[in-house]
């Protein structure tokens, strides 16, 4: 028996004709609020942090490189400004009883930049190719997850590309079988690294396939000029199945690393988004021009992990000390100051779906706090006499400095005496993996909106768990959560691996990150209810100034 | 000259082969590798990556690879931007730095040279006084204060010419860069050249020269120019690479996608070959201009005319 379409009900919409469906797509555009003056000239500067890795879908590493492509090319689904999932090449899909297999039918109009169909085949093409060992992406991991049929043999060479759980029932219908039914799929199909790329266009450049003269897309938007490190050029795509509603003629992203360059090229005019505010000219600028500060909780969390491996930190009274004694409140409000919210959970709050529980030291004064981690370091054996000494561990950064002095600061009165030792970022992932430390500072940023994005990474063998905790009963927990279908039960799932974290303390939560940026005045259709910070160009607009 | 240049050539060869076995191995002694990132890959996603880029064949192998690959003019494929090869990268880079860094060179002789043939005929005037403080002040300080200060006052505040980017080359585009590549530049060769002019002034032959009578023009071009440029020479050969071969700094001020981001984010993203191969071409730059300055001084000076 086959389900109705679940792309009503993700679209938010769920008792609606089909007809009503349909407009309700049209939610992936631009959406001018009538009244509104539109400038002559649409179009946008958007700085980029950093110069792309690759613009290749199955390739992309890193946020430079998914922001390009997310504008260049479309999925099956895409994000609303609230960071829903809804349908996009495909216009609906069908899944079976066991939530298993998954049939997606393509819009007829979906068309390639160069006025070809979009096909099953560039679908199935796309997905081998993230799992080819040929490719060697380094997202290959991200079909793991989903448990798509032999996406993991094939990944380790034991099984043949075309083994792949994917299918072209016929020119636009798509298939997706999984081994196990994974609830959160469909949301994960707004991800880069599953966008189709156009079959026959890859085939004949090969690696060459994304350079602006031979790149070929099915986004709202194309490549017209790629010079790295300075620059990329999209055009509007006019074969775009909803480019009617797409209101910018032209999106530029500047790859510009340096905060203090970025702010100098937006005060100049050159910017109307930049990828960031740095913390030292957040203050001066809340003053000059608050308006134009855009700020979004975003999907990730600060933190500091302890080396479970190495004395003391695998006693956990020691642990639990050092989280109490950090003064989140203070941190947030003294130090970060561009809103950051305070961690007690590792699932940000800003996740879809779930609220991180209150554990037992989140709801505490900080005065309790301390007062408990003073007994707890006790307890352990360090008092004034025989005082702990720790190494905390950061890669080079002002920012982190600050954090870590003033954590340093908090542990002193405890009476514990901390080391602080920064490492160059590749050093520093050497150091952590090696697992050469005692405590280090961390952070995450969730590839998907759902809390084991963030949990995940605490389970036994996963290759981010640095600090080596095990714990067989988190294990289960989210080995479990991938299989119950019932939003309530794996609710209640997460809750208790959460309250695990904070019984066991392998890493202690410091702040929630937010996404800020500066945005002129007069772009439109910005929004900062995407937690995952997926601004796509499609949905923006320029008023007249 | 003949027969230097083939000296010449014969002692390269050897130098850029030490040259590139050191940076190759030294290179993959540094910690962590292309691929490690935030997120730590799977060991056999790591393994596929590896064996794209032969880094899973023992050391001495991949060596042999990257020479093999070299003779060929191939600089293999960049380790970080998967699009694109290294000969890509630098066929666009260089020509950027390249563009800025001549610009830079021509206007530091021009002014490095006038501005200090200037104060040494001025000693002690008030022209000296202000040509040695400006170029004091250029010397002082450097490029990262420099360069953002220009901004601030020259895009900024008066909203005369683009805060970065290169524009495809436009003229408004390397004005800022082009002057704070040169005032480095200029500041250093006019107190080299001031120091240099005044020794030359008080040698004997010019003394023999002013006794002869001749006018003042014809004793500081034809006699005392020449000699005084000795010294500017020896600086400005192996500076010229540097300055052709682009400024971080400035490149990462103006937002310019030259040669020098691709060299210091090479090493920070272990782009091993991104960074090889433009060591290569670095190194091969600075091997030719010193020989270039070689030939020039015998040019300039015929006591030390090589090859004879």
């Amino acid at each position: 028996m086959k389900k109705p379409s679940k792309a009503l009900k993700l679209a938010g919409i769920p008792a609606l004709t089909l007809a009503a469906a349909i407009a309700a797509t049209t939610a992936s555009a631009a959406i001018v609020p009538a009244g509104t003056q539109l400038s002559d000239v649409q179009e946008i500067t958007r700085g980029n942090g950093a110069e792309p890795a690759s613009l290749d879908p199955q390739k992309v590493e890193g946020t430079p490189g998914s922001r390009v492509t997310r504008d260049m090319f479309e999925g099956l689904v895409t994000q609303d400004l609230e960071g829903n999932t809804i349908p996009a090449q495909a216009e609906s899909w069908n899944v079976s009883a066991d939530n298993k297999v998954f049939t997606f039918k393509l819009r007829k109009d979906a068309v390639w930049s160069n006025g070809e169909p979009v096909t099953a085949g560039d679908f199935v093409f796309a997905f081998q190719r993230a799992v080819d060992p040929v490719t060697a992406s380094n997202y290959a991991w991200y079909m793991k997850i989903p448990t798509i049929i032999n996406a993991s043999n094939i990944i380790a060479g034991k099984a043949p590309v075309d083994s792949l759980g994917v299918k072209a029932v016929d020119d636009k219908t798509f298939q997706v079988t999984l081994e196990k039914a994974v609830p959160y799929f469909i949301k994960m199909l707004a991800h880069q690294t599953t966008f189709p790329v156009p079959k026959k266009v890859v085939e004949k450049f090969g690696a060459d396939w994304t350079k602006a003269e031979n790149i070929v897309s099915n986004g709202a938007f194309v490549m017209d000029k790629w010079v790295v490190n300075e620059r990329i050029v999209l055009k509007r795509n006019t074969k775009y199945w909803n480019d009617k509603e797409t209101v910018l003629d032209q999106v530029t992203f500047l790859p510009i690393a340096s905060q203090t360059a970025e702010l100098n090229r937006y005060k100049a005019g050159e910017l109307d988004l930049t990828n960031e505010i740095s913390s030292k000219h957040f203050v001066s600028l809340q003053k000059e021009i608050p308006g134009e500060i855009k700020i979004t909780p975003q999907l990730g969390t600060y933190y500091y992990e302890f080396n479970t491996q190495v004395k003391p930190f695998d006693d956990v009274r020691v642990r639990k000390a050092l989280s109490y004694a950090i003064n989140r409140d203070a941190i947030t409000k003294s130090i970060t100051k561009k809103g950051e919210l305070p961690a007690y959970a590792f699932t940000p709050e800003a996740v879809a779906g779930f609220t991180p529980p209150a554990t037992d030291y989140s709801l505490m004064t900080q005065k309790e706090r301390n007062k408990k981690a003073k007994e707890l370091l006790e307890a352990a054996g360090y008092n004034k006499s025989n005082p702990l000494k720790l190494n905390l561990l950061y890669n080079t950064s002002e920012s982190h400095k600050d954090v870590a002095v003033a954590v340093s600061y908090m542990w002193k009165s405890l009476g514990v005496q901390t080391t602080l030792e920064n490492q160059e970022w590749k050093t520093f992932l050497d150091t952590k993996n090696e697992g050469k430390f005692e405590v280090s500072r961390a952070g995450w940023i969730g590839d998907y909106n759902e809390p084991s994005t963030m949990l995940d990474l605490k389970t036994t063998g996963h290759g981010n768990n640095d600090g080596k905790w095990y714990n067989k009963r988190y294990d289960q927990i989210m080995a479990e959560s991938r299989l119950v279908s019932s939003d309530e039960k794996r609710v209640a799932l997460y809750e208790e691996a959460e309250k695990i974290l904070a019984e066991e303390m392998p890493i202690a939560p410091i702040y929630q990150y937010v996404t800020h940026r500066m945005v002129k005045p007069w772009v439109g259709g910005y929004t900062t209810k995407n937690v995952e910070d997926n601004i796509y160009s499609r949905d923006l607009y320029i008023k007249k100034h | 000259m003949f027969t230097f240049a083939i000296k010449r050539f014969a002692v390269a060869i050897p130098t850029l082969f030490i040259l590139i076995t050191l940076s190759f191995f030294l290179m993959q002694m540094a910690p962590g590798s292309p691929f490690t990132g935030d997120f730590n890959m799977p060991p056999e996603i790591l393994a596929n990556l590896e064996a794209k880029y032969h880094l899973n064949e023992p050391l001495w192998k991949q060596f042999a690879y990257y020479l093999s690959d070299l003779l060929h003019g191939d600089l293999g494929p960049s380790f970080k931007y998967k699009d694109y090869t290294v000969n890509e990268l630098v066929a666009q880079s260089f020509p950027v730095s390249l563009t800025i860094g001549s610009i830079a060179f021509v206007i530091t002789v021009i002014m490095g040279v006038g501005l200090g043939t200037l104060a040494a005929l001025k000693q002690n005037s008030w022209v000296d006084y202000t040509v040695m403080t400006f170029s004091m002040v250029g010397v002082v300080l450097p490029s990262f204060v420099i360069a953002p200060l220009m901004v601030l006052a020259f895009a900024v505040v008066l909203p005369w010419l683009p805060a970065g980017g290169w524009n495809d080359g436009s003229w408004q585009n390397m004005v800022l860069p082009v002057a704070a590549m040169a005032i480095l530049y200029v500041a250093a060769v006019a107190r080299i050249m001031r120091s240099s002019m005044i020794e030359t002034m008080n040698s004997n032959f010019i003394r023999t020269a002013r006794a002869k009578g001749l006018p003042n023009s014809h004793i500081i071009f034809k006699h005392a120019l020449k000699p005084s440029l000795l010294p500017v020479v020896s600086y400005l050969g192996p500076a010229f690479v540097g300055i052709i071969t682009g400024s971080v700094v400035i490149e990462t001020v103006f937002g310019l996608p030259g040669i020098g981001q691709h060299f210091v984010n090479g090493a920070l993203n272990r782009d091993y070959s991104l960074v090889l191969g433009l060591t290569v071409i670095i190194g091969a730059l600075t091997i030719l201009f010193t020989a270039i300055v070689d030939i020039l001084y015998g040019l300039i000076d015929p006591k030390i005319r090589v090859g004879r």
